[in-house]
């Protein structure tokens, strides 16, 4: 190394672009012109349907099939998706949790129909379950069987297909959910050892090959906005591994404690309001992930600019490509040595979060790890918490967001001259195709060759051998995603995770200007109880396979902040649910939170069926990602009110909710 | 939703028609002055019905986060199964500062949207010390008017349970493997000896076992230094085991309680009595308060009419009104 730090130029990272969408055919062409981009590995968005194990002509799937990802719901589909991409040469990505196990029997199955070696095969499945829990949503099973479903996958991948990294311990969803740095670092820690506890409990990795094990883990973490602390965190990452690896597991093999990364930044800040900021947030996240040689990112990928809109186009997604091409290749990063090694400020800042985040790795492991912090409900209520922390410091104007609470007024942006068209649309019709192509395999394969593979799935289901080849075997037989995983809910039953928000205590202020308006939304329901005889009741309902809870839970904390008797049941509730919910429950008001996309669907559906059931009387509101064009279409169906992100003022909000059952009850 | 039309709304509610039950129990959440005579002619009507004599009211109680919402989910499906039908009233803590409450069990509950036979309605407690929402005595009388059992949730464990032994038949206490206050408190003799005592979460076997064991012997313990004391002293708390999340155990669980309401047979009406007698005095108390008491001539004076007069006709809300007219008009004449 030359005297000035400098050194050859290190190879860049791998650059991905979270993406898929509509059908695999259509996806597929996507992923050519990205690969033609530049891009050098694939990360796969696959959509909801997919994710949470059920076929497109599910009733659950209703408005969700091909909208925020892709649909894979056989082999025929997988192939569909890699065609013309050789599976040996590529490096594939894969966001997929509660199905990863079948998802990777597909793409096992397409490689085997490509002559590709399994051990040629590179990649990841996510695989991480405990997230799903507490932020993502997607998860099917209970704890145990998920977490059996997570070894399996693991305990095969290290004997039969080498390189790939068959879990990705993710944080960044725990950021997404409103995880401080500390939170974010003890929760990455917890799961990976809950994992490795439960590979090593099977019994079927020898003590000899463990290293290989840990080794294999790789984690997936976020960046937020404070990007120096962000960079210790990273740091504090390196070496919170090394020693869980190395006093945990014994791992002697310096390589194998290695903090193996990717990366997506933080898309939590990212605003509706003067959206074109966001991608200055976005560059200096990436700062966070590259500018440390010694703990930097091995894969990045970042989200776009018009990340609180809707999904992005692919412009849009280049525009971020670009950002990062520009970092790794126009720059002069790579070719330095690690430019913090000996800052004390950086130092000091990194043993904090080390020694911060081991406490609380250590308050986590007493309440018996992590599968039992996610059961109690433990984790969930401190990222609630955290979130609702954040976002009553976004309220005040404590903390500073530009173009959200300050220096709001400005030139407007010709980025979103036409909304409409800022963002991508998937057509509506694809449900309908999807449905059409599936009844069209369903007809073509061997029925009885199916029968067998289910039957055989289902027996090793209730036995303790590795689900892989059985799925693997059912992949070929033309098994569907929704059959491999309606056979195995059947063994195993499912599970609906603690929503964290019954405990969650918010700290407030008792005086000063925020607390006067609470204290007058207060008195305000207090009145308006004694004049309705009962206290307003709220029933916050999250319909569909949507799982982004975190806009429901602040909007039921907040409310019964201010006083109101608050329903809510979770993510993933059916239309008919949340009607039979009101009806039960006797509420006043109904809000849904809708934010995947499927709220032109599920919303007509919900309000028909209020009015079936005699409740049409009930007002309801609807929050989430609603284009502007959507707003009017939901007022003409009879909703008396729409949010979207910068909609930030829950007190707002709070006072428009009393107002409208004030309203409602004055009408009667 | 309309108002509810009492007289009418009865007999909707004896078919179990979830409108009207739903407008029901929001009628006995009404805390409007105007509302308490439809409440009192409501429950009146509703004392006769059927299944309101012959159904079962069972409590389940435990400490926070045992598994009672799950539990319930399971135990409805079962009773379900076995073509019953079944009213649920879950009660959660209503926030101090604020009057709000998130009512959070529904979330632990997946049942089938279309099924008639099964009603979840939330209470929040709105302040009541005890551990019951102020509605919940008029909510289980009006499901238990519309279904075959009603299973009323509450929060707690030692003294807060003390008012669901007031509304119930039978009281389920659920306990977790691993949790000792609920040992000591029965060792302690602070807290009533449960009709039916289940280990729940004993999918974590080791723990399970050891909690069954430990039970068994605070159990002897607690029967040794007489804490029972009941009437149906011959009644032997039988102790189980159950996993809400694997399903396991919840048969036997309803066998248990039905055997209780089958031991209750004899006993029953009398133990229905006493809590509405007790239920009436909490009433009188929390309206009137010491003064009240006094005027009328004492506790025991107040509770010895409310045995003679709790009779058929007569309900605890309607009982209350009368003492409260009389109470007026005592403080009129002094006056
Ligand atoms: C955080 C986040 C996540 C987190 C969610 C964590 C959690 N538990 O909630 C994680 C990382 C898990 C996640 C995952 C996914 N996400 Co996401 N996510 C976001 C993000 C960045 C922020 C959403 C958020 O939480 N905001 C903070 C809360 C407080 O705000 P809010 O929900 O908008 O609520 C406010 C208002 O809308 C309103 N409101 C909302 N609900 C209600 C209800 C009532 C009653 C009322 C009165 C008001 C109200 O009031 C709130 C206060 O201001 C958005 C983009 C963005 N910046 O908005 C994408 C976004 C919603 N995600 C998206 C996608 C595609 C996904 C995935 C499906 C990706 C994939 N293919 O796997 C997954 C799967 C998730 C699932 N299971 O459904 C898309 C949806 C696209 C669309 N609608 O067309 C978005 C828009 C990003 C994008 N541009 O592509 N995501
Ligand atoms: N392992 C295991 N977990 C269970 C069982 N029953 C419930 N749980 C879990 O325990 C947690 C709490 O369950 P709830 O049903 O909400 O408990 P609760 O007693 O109703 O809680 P509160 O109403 O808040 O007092 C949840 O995460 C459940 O999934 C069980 O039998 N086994
Ligand atoms: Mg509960």
């Amino acid at each position: 190394m030359a005297p000035s730090g400098k050194h050859e130029r290190d190879k860049p990272w791998i650059m991905r672009t979270y993406a898929g969408h509509s059908t695999a055919a259509a996806s597929n062409e996507l992923y050519r012109t990205n690969l033609a981009q530049g891009q050098t590995g694939l990360s796969v968005a696959f959509d909801l349907p997919t994710q949470t194990g059920y076929d497109p002509d599910d009733p659950l799937a209703r408005g969700e099939v091909g909208k925020v990802g892709v649909p894979i719901s056989h082999l025929g589909d997988m192939r569909a998706l890699f065609e013309g991409i050789p599976l040996d040469q590529m490096n594939t990505s894969m966001t997929i949790n509660a199905t990863a196990a079948w998802l990777l029997s597909l793409y096992i199955a397409v490689a085997e129909d490509q002559n590709a070696d399994r051990a040629a095969l590179r990649g990841t499945t996510q695989n991480d379950i405990i997230k799903e829990y507490l932020s993502r949503g997607t998860h099917i099973f209970p704890p145990a069987a998920s977490m059996r479903l997570t070894t399996d996958l693991i305990t095969y991948t290290v004997t039969e297909v080498p390189k790939w990294n068959p879990i990705n311990i993710c944080s960044y969803h725990l950021q997404e959910a409103g995880a401080t740095p500390t939170q974010e670092l003890a929760y990455a820690l917890v799961t990976a050892i809950g994992v490795l506890d439960a590979v090593k409990a099977t019994g079927r990795i020898p003590e000899s090959e463990f290293g290989n094990v840990v080794g294999r883990m790789s984690f997936f973490v976020n960046a937020g906005i404070r990007f120096v602390e962000e960079l210790c965190k990273m740091r504090a990452f390196v070496e919170l591994w090394d020693r869980v690896a190395r006093e945990r597991y014994g791992v002697t093999d310096p390589k194998q404690r290695r903090f193996r990364y990717g990366v997506q930044v933080n898309s939590l800040g990212l605003t509706e309001q003067q959206p074109e900021n966001n991608i200055i947030r976005i560059v200096l996240e990436m700062l966070a992930v590259t500018l440390s040689k010694d703990a930097r990112a091995r894969a990045v990928q970042l989200p776009a600019w018009n990340e609180a809109l809707g999904l992005p186009r692919p412009w849009d997604q280049q525009w971020s490509l670009r950002a990062q091409q520009i970092l790794a290749l126009e720059t002069d990063l790579l070719e330095y040595a690690d430019l913090f090694k000996g800052s004390k400020v950086v130092h000091a800042q990194t043993q904090h979060l080390v020694e911060s985040a081991w406490a609380e790795v250590q308050e986590v492991l007493g309440r018996g790890g992590a599968v039992e912090a996610v059961e109690t409900g433990y984790i969930k209520q401190k990222l609630v918490e955290s979130n609702a922390a954040r976002l009553r410091a976004i309220e005040s104007g404590e903390q500073v967001v530009v173009g959200v609470n300050a220096y709001t007024e400005g030139a407007p942006s010709p980025l979103i001259e036409n909304l409409d068209e800022a963002i991508l649309t998937v057509d509506p019709d694809i449900e309908k195709k999807e449905i059409e192509a599936l009844e069209q395999w369903r007809a073509d394969r061997d029925a009885s060759a199916v029968a067998n593979a289910i039957a055989e799935l289902k027996r090793v289901a209730r036995s303790d051998e590795n689900i892989m080849p059985a799925s693997i075997a059912a992949a070929h037989a033309g098994v569907t995603t929704g059959e491999w995983a309606n056979t195995l809910r059947a063994v195993w039953g499912e599970y609906r995770a603690p929503t964290g928000v019954a405990g969650a205590t918010v700290k407030a202020s008792r005086s000063g200007a925020a607390a006067e308006v609470v204290d007058r939304l207060r008195k305000r329901l207090g009145e308006l109880e004694v004049r309705m005889g009962r206290r307003p009741k709220l029933l916050v309902g999250k319909p569909g396979l949507d799982g982004h809870s975190n806009g429901a839970e602040q909007i039921a904390i907040k409310a019964r902040d201010v006083g109101f008797d608050v329903v809510y049941e979770g993510i993933r509730v059916s239309p008919e649910q949340i009607v039979a919910s009101a009806l039960e429950e006797g509420v006043h008001l109904i809000g849904l939170s809708i934010l995947s996309g499927s709220h032109l669907a599920l919303v007509p559906e919900i309000v028909e069926r209020l009015r079936e059931a005699g409740l049409s009387d009930i007002p309801v509101v609807v929050g989430g990602i609603i284009p502007e064009a959507d707003t009017e279409r939901l007022r003409r169906e009879g909703v008396a009110a729409v949010y979207t992100p910068k909609d930030f003022e829950l007190d707002h909000i709070m006072s428009d909710l009393i107002d409208l059952v004030d309203r409602q009850h004055a009408a009667e | 939703m309309p108002p509810s039309d009492p007289a009418n709304d009865a007999d909707r509610v004896r078919r179990a028609d979830k409108a009207a039950v739903s407008r029901a129990l929001n009628l006995v959440e009404d805390k409007r002055a105007d509302a308490q005579d439809r409440v009192a002619a409501l429950l009146a009507s509703l004392k006769s019905a059927p299944k309101a004599i012959g159904g079962h009211r069972v409590g389940l109680t435990g400490p926070p986060g045992v598994g009672k919402s799950t539990l319930t989910s399971a135990v409805a499906r079962a009773v379900r199964a076995r073509g019953r039908t079944m009213g649920v009233v879950a009660v959660d803590p209503s926030s101090i500062v604020s009057g709000g409450s998130l009512l959070g069990d529904r979330a632990r509950m997946s049942f089938d949207p279309s099924d008639a036979g099964l009603f979840v309605r939330s209470l929040a407690t709105a302040g009541e010390v005890g551990g019951l929402a102020y509605a919940a005595n008029s909510a289980v009388r009006v499901l238990a008017a519309a279904y075959d059992v009603v299973l009323i949730e509450t929060t707690g464990v030692g003294q807060s349970e003390i008012d669901i032994v007031h509304v119930a038949d039978t009281v389920v206490l659920v306990i977790q493997p691993g949790s000792g206050d609920v040992l000591q408190f029965l060792k302690a003799g602070i807290m009533e000896i449960p009709d039916v005592l289940v280990v729940n979460k004993a999918d974590q076997e080791e723990l399970a076992r050891r909690a069954v064991a430990d039970l068994r012997g605070a159990l002897h313990t607690a029967q040794a230094v007489g804490v029972s004391g009941r009437e149906d002293g011959d009644w032997e708390t039988p102790i189980l085991a159950t996993s809400a999340t694997e399903g396991t155990g919840i048969e036997e669980l309803i066998d248990a309680v039905d055997a209780h309401r089958k031991h209750l047979e004899p006993t029953l009406k009398a133990r229905r009595h006493r809590g509405e007698v007790q239920w009436m005095l909490d009433l009188f108390m929390r309206k009137h308060g010491e003064h009240g008491v006094s005027t009328l001539h004492g506790l025991t004076e107040i509770k010895a009419r409310a045995e003679r007069e709790l009779d058929d006709g007569e309900t605890p809300l309607s009982l209350c009104e009368r003492l409260s007219r009389e109470y007026v008009a005592k403080l009129c004449q002094t006056s």
